[in-house]
């Protein structure tokens, strides 16, 4: 438990069940993000990463715990609320509009904004992204996977969260476009943008994180400095199979 | 020399002006596993539906057991002993596995006909064989990704294929979950399958590939023992970045 040191961290998560009607998947888990830090969440699958992260954007209903955003809190708001909070999450799989236009899928996370500052956060977008300037026009899903995932990330970015949540960052993608994508993430998060990675790639997220949470079915089995979480005998063993 | 069981001799597919696959020369062997690795948009699964007929050749020619199966329906492909998986799994959502594998097992018919009984048996055979047994009579809409994974092996190896497809099946798993996904891979293999897949994971290619395929702009980069492949400064320079090839090192 290293991070709190600040009086309210960005993100505090206390005591969180959740689950669906099948059964419940989130077993107390108690997670803070300061601002500005880069976290990493590992864990098998199955172990209900992509259910916490439902939880913190308001797609998935806590049934016990709670959630606060910067103090105030936000549990079971609604997927725009935390939006207009300041929550994004750059899904799974990308979950593009595969006949939309490139630009129009980076402006989609722009959606809920209403300040003149959408043009030049795009033009931000394409400086982290120049291999999307001259694709713009391009229905999205004739984009290769990498560049998928950094439309993914910049309509992410669109939203100008406080946190950026990305969920499986390296999935189909090729060895030399996952380390530009974590130069990206690296970039963005010296910006200033709190980052929270979800990898089934744990090397590659424990060495770009400050801090990492392991979840083993639906509780955190460990939490620390990413360095120390690399070299834990146990994880070691169990997901980077050393 | 004897002929190659699955040979690509100058296979071409273009999608507009673009050759997504342009003339691509290569040979698997029966008994192999050949990895097919290169970067995002390279071609790889183009040319995996080039071999099993989902598209139809612009130019070459694509020979099975020594005879052109170039511009052959999927099916036919598939009754000829060709299986395969996909990149997104779509399994029957509201049976269970059994009846999933099953399916593999009533319409691939490599070896001819057969009933509804003897299907069932040999998808409880299949469902043994990829680690899925225990989980036999679960809906699918309950197992894990790394299960979803093997049902998707399990619906191809219910065909009875001769030579198995595999277009990522490891995506999203961790390392250990990619070891244990490499034992299924060695156990269908061990049963006389020769195997081609595309990874992007090279704790795969090195783990069970004998030789590896380099794609880059639809055409072959590089080709050989994954270890020497791995090395070859075009592959780094194309594919792998050179922060992987320090790791690789290290």
């Amino acid at each position: 438990m290293q991070s709190g040191s600040s009086p309210e961290p960005l993100l505090k998560v206390h005591g969180l069940d959740a689950g669906f009607d099948a059964g419940p998947v989130l077993f107390g888990i108690d997670l803070e993000i300061a601002a500005g830090e880069l976290i990493a969440l590992v864990g098998a699958n199955g172990a209900g990463k992509s259910t916490l992260l439902g939880v913190l954007s308001g797609l998935v209903r806590a049934t016990s715990g709670t959630v606060t955003l910067s103090g105030e809190d936000v549990t079971n708001a609604r997927p725009e609320a935390l939006v207009r909070q300041g929550v994004a999450h750059v899904p799974q799989g990308r979950r593009l509009f595969g006949t939309m236009s490139v630009e129009k899928n980076l402006l989609l996370g722009a959606f809920l904004r209403r300040d003149k500052d959408v043009r030049a956060d795009l033009t931000r977008v394409l400086d982290h992204f120049p291999a999307l300037k001259d694709k713009l026009a391009r229905e999205a899903g004739t984009l290769s996977g990498g560049e998928q995932q950094m439309v993914a990330i910049g309509r992410g970015m669109m939203a100008r969260p406080k946190l950026l949540m990305v969920d499986e960052l390296s999935l189909g993608l090729a060895p030399k476009v996952v380390d530009r994508l974590i130069d990206v993430m690296r970039d963005i998060n010296q910006e200033g943008m709190a980052l929270l990675l979800v990898e089934q790639d744990v090397l590659v997220a424990l060495d770009a994180a400050n801090r990492a949470y392991v979840l083993e079915n639906g509780r955190v089995a460990l939490s620390g400095f990413a360095a120390e979480v690399k070299d834990d005998p146990g994880v070691r063993k169990a997901y980077l199979g050393l | 020399m004897s002929a190659a069981q699955l040979e690509l001799r100058g296979v071409t597919k273009r999608f507009g002006g673009v050759a997504a696959v342009d003339g691509v020369n290569f040979a698997v062997e029966k008994g192999e596993i050949v990895g097919i690795i290169g970067p995002n948009g390279a071609g790889k699964t183009t040319l995996l539906n080039c071999i099993s007929g989902v598209y139809r050749l612009d130019g070459g020619d694509i020979r099975w057991q020594g005879a052109s199966i170039a511009g052959m329906a999927p099916h036919r492909v598939a009754s000829l002993g060709i299986g395969r998986t996909f990149q997104i799994v779509r399994p029957f959502g509201s049976m269970t596995v059994r009846e999933n594998a099953a399916i593999g097992a009533l319409f691939g018919n490599a070896d001819g006909r057969r009933g509804v009984r003897e299907a069932f048996a040999l998808a409880d055979e299949v469902l043994e064989l990829v680690g899925l047994r225990a989980k036999a009579s679960h809906p699918v809409s309950s197992l894990t990704i790394p299960d979803r994974k093997r049902l998707e092996v399990a619906r191809a190896v219910a065909t009875r294929p001769q030579l198995l497809l595999l277009d990522e099946v490891m995506a999203g798993l961790n390392n250990v979950e990619i070891d244990e996904a490499l034992d299924m891979v060695r156990a269908v293999h061990a049963t006389g399958v020769t195997v081609l897949l595309i990874e992007h994971v090279m704790r795969v290619i090195v783990g069970v590939c004998r030789r590896a395929v380099v794609l880059d702009f639809g055409q072959v980069l590089a080709e050989g023992e994954p270890e020497v492949v791995l090395r070859d400064e075009r592959v780094i320079k194309a594919y792998l970045g050179e922060r992987y090839a320090k790791r690789l090192q290290s």
